[in-house]
């Protein structure tokens, strides 16, 4: 039953993505409508499966690789839907779900054994420290994928090549809008999700903070986009310096989540 | 029935001509009025522009309907014929549904695209519909014309991109700085694209003017204009940080605005870009400029250019436009001859009915030893006939709306019947609608 709702994710977002990068070559009513419909119907595919694996293991899948791959693309696509009914920005869809695809392919070419759950993973606190940390890498996400529109757009802007692609991107401005708004939830949710881990950590093991390699890139990351939040409210940082430091961001964020494992769960 | 189109327009007549058979929308009643009462014209519709003069009409006879409009146009402006009517065109059946799809797509524009032309067909449409003028067919005709160009302007892009300079200095401040209703225009200068440039900007919503000249009395003149507001050329550049686009064309021999000024005002204004337009020649922005970060400056040759390849976009759209209308034409033209089929075979079994009705009658008042169940017998036989005369003609008529022969069939019958013709607003049609 899980499976099939996979196979059905998969396929949507997989239709879904050549759609939004059909948007990119073609300019048709219908296309952006279907993209959108189908990117919606395989989200909803995606979160009752989820829901379903929750149901029968009686956890949140976020306990290994393939579980918490599956959540992250899960996390993004939420992410992207909502960030594209509030800025009408199709384009963003072009650059986010193939990355949301390519997340859910990687997640299930991992195979990993049934196992216990560990008991340590079974605190109220490591449910919610995951779901944060993962609805913040979501906006980081977007931010990433927003930067690269920017930049692209800038760069016909500077250069004067203004092409179709140019013409289907939005405007530096509302770029420049989602990537804060993106930085003004993730930061905070990041934050929180740091906070309830080391609680997690204090329970589990007594000690708030370990200095284990997850916890140390965590801080670097926090710090990261600290920054660039800082330097956006007291300087005015935006634009291209704000666009590549985000991109970084999403680049050690991404570092983090794939290869700094869990000195104590995996 | 067929569409019939006769008019000139900017293609084959000057505009001494033009404005010579124009119709005024004031006193467009009388026209209407007369242009349905000219004999075999059933609905008719008027578009007057400044561009071109058409009217849409449907007809039985073709060619007698395009000779009577043009007769009409004409007659109605007190021309004469001969000289007016070496500019008039026409169009019949296919080619006119397409010549008129065509025209409200804009795509027999002067400038190809532009979208005024679908505003005005829907004035004068709306005219014809006011005083009854357009009927069933017309009605449905011009709806279909309206979603035709709609589907022309949202499925290509013949109508997404500028094609005069101010345009294309709107177009690219949008892209650069989105929505331009908290955004300022400084104008530095003057002169007349500039001013115009500006008259854009505020048209498309931004928010306020600041205006520099050598002349501080002109810079307050030309700022009460805009209700914005004048500042002192020498101190132009204090005030840079507060423009979001910023317009010069003064005829200053240098440039007036170097990297460190724009850079200056960046940063100023919390690194929020600055869209920089130079009209001026010889320039009055340094090309430096573009190098700032978040500034970004085009010339005025720059527009120039941008203006040229839309131009070259918007008829390579043109054809997509084209395809969009074959496809279009195809499905009306099918509604259209399927139009009558119903309402002949109506009339045609009322004709034989009467017929039938009128010999039966006939027959029984003067038959003297009437048997009792005679009048039953001779009623079933009748109509046992008539259905089995008319079963044939029928359904070859009701399956000939896929052949094309329909409107071959229905005038036939209508002719060797001498069925009524169809009304303008013929109930029984818009409930078959």
């Amino acid at each position: 039953m899980t499976h099939l709702f996979f196979i059905l994710t998969v396929t949507l977002y997989g239709c879904a993505a050549a759609l939004y990068l059909a948007c990119l070559l073609r300019t048709l009513p219908l296309l952006t409508l279907w993209a959108g419909r189908i990117l919606a119907f395989g989200c909803t595919a995606h979160l009752l499966s989820t829901i379903h694996l929750a149901v029968n293991m009686k956890y949140l899948p976020l306990t290994n690789m393939q579980e918490s791959l599956s959540f992250f693309s899960l996390a993004i696509v939420t992410a992207f839907i909502v960030f594209e009914r509030k800025y009408k920005v199709t384009t963003l869809g072009s650059f986010i779900v193939p990355v949301a695809l390519m997340m859910l392919i990687a997640s299930s070419s991992l195979h990993v054994e049934a196992r216990q759950l560990p008991p340590i993973l079974q605190s109220n606190w490591f449910w919610f420290h995951a779901l944060m940390a993962f609805i913040s890498y979501a906006c980081f996400t977007i931010a990433a994928g927003v930067a690269v529109m920017y930049l692209i757009q800038r760069y016909f802007l500077k250069t004067k090549h203004l092409g179709a692609l140019f013409q289907k991107l939005p405007s530096l401005e509302t770029m420049d809008e989602i990537s804060y708004r993106c930085l003004t939830v993730g930061w905070p949710l990041l934050t929180v999700a740091i906070i309830s881990g080391s609680i997690w950590s204090e329970k589990a093991m007594g000690n708030y903070w370990i200095w284990d390699r997850k916890q140390t890139w965590s801080l670097i990351i926090w710090l990261i986009y600290a920054a660039l939040l800082h330097g956006r409210i007291t300087i005015g940082w935006r634009g291209k310096r704000a666009a590549i430091l985000s991109i970084i961001g999403f680049i050690v964020v991404l570092f983090t989540f794939l290869g700094m494992k869990h000195s104590i769960i995996w | 029935m067929n569409i019939i189109v006769v008019g000139l327009s900017y293609k084959t007549a000057t505009v001494e001509i033009r404005e010579k058979v124009a119709f005024s929308p004031n006193q467009i009643e009388k026209p209407l009025n007369e242009l349905i009462r000219l004999e075999g014209i059933i609905e008719g519709v008027i578009v007057s522009t400044c561009n071109r003069v058409e009217i849409y009409a449907t007809t039985r006879d073709i060619a007698g309907g395009i000779a009577r409009i043009k007769r009409f146009m004409a007659e109605y402006h007190h021309l004469p014929f001969e000289s007016l009517e070496s500019h008039l065109y026409s169009y019949h059946a296919e080619s006119a549904i397409r010549h008129v799809f065509r025209v409200a797509s804009s795509l027999d524009s002067m400038i190809v695209g532009e979208p005024q032309i679908l505003g005005q067909i829907k004035t004068s449409y709306g005219y014809a519909a006011e005083f009854k003028s357009s009927g069933i067919i017309l009605n449905r005709f011009l709806h279909k014309a309206f979603s035709v160009a709609k589907r022309v302007r949202t499925e290509t892009k013949i109508a997404s991109s500028a094609v005069s300079v101010a345009f294309a200095a709107v177009e690219l401040a949008k892209k650069i700085l989105g929505d331009l209703s908290d955004k300022n225009v400084m104008l530095i200068g003057a002169g007349e694209m500039c001013e115009l440039a500006a008259k854009h900007f505020l048209n498309s919503g931004a928010k306020g003017v600041l205006v520099a000249n050598r002349t501080f009395e002109r810079a307050e003149r030309l700022a009460e204009d805009f209700g914005g507001e004048a500042v002192r050329f020498e101190s132009f550049l204090e005030h840079l940080h507060r423009a979001d686009i910023i317009l010069s064309s003064t005829g200053a021999p240098h440039c007036i605005i170097g990297p460190r000024d724009a850079e200056e005002a960046v940063k100023r204004r919390r690194f929020k870009p600055i869209f920089f337009i130079d009209i001026a020649v010889p320039r009055d922005i340094d090309p430096m400029v573009a190098d700032v970060e978040n500034a970004y400056l085009y010339t005025v040759d720059d527009l120039q250019e941008i203006v040229q390849a839309n131009l070259a976009l918007r008829s390579l759209e043109a054809e997509k436009a084209e395809e969009i209308i074959d496809q279009e034409i195809g499905q009306f033209h099918k509604w259209l001859s399927t139009l009558e089929v119903t309402p002949t075979i109506v009339a045609l079994r009322n004709r034989f009915d009467e017929i039938r009705r009128a010999e039966l009658d006939k027959t029984i008042a003067g038959w003297k030893d009437f048997p009792p169940d005679a009048e039953k017998r001779l009623e079933a036989l009748t109509l046992a006939m008539m259905n089995k005369l008319l079963h044939a003609p029928t359904s070859v008529l009701k399956q000939s709306g896929q052949g094309g022969r329909v409107d071959l069939y229905v005038d036939a019958l209508r002719q060797l019947f001498e069925l009524e013709a169809l009304q303008r607003n013929d109930e029984e049609l818009e409930l078959e609608e």
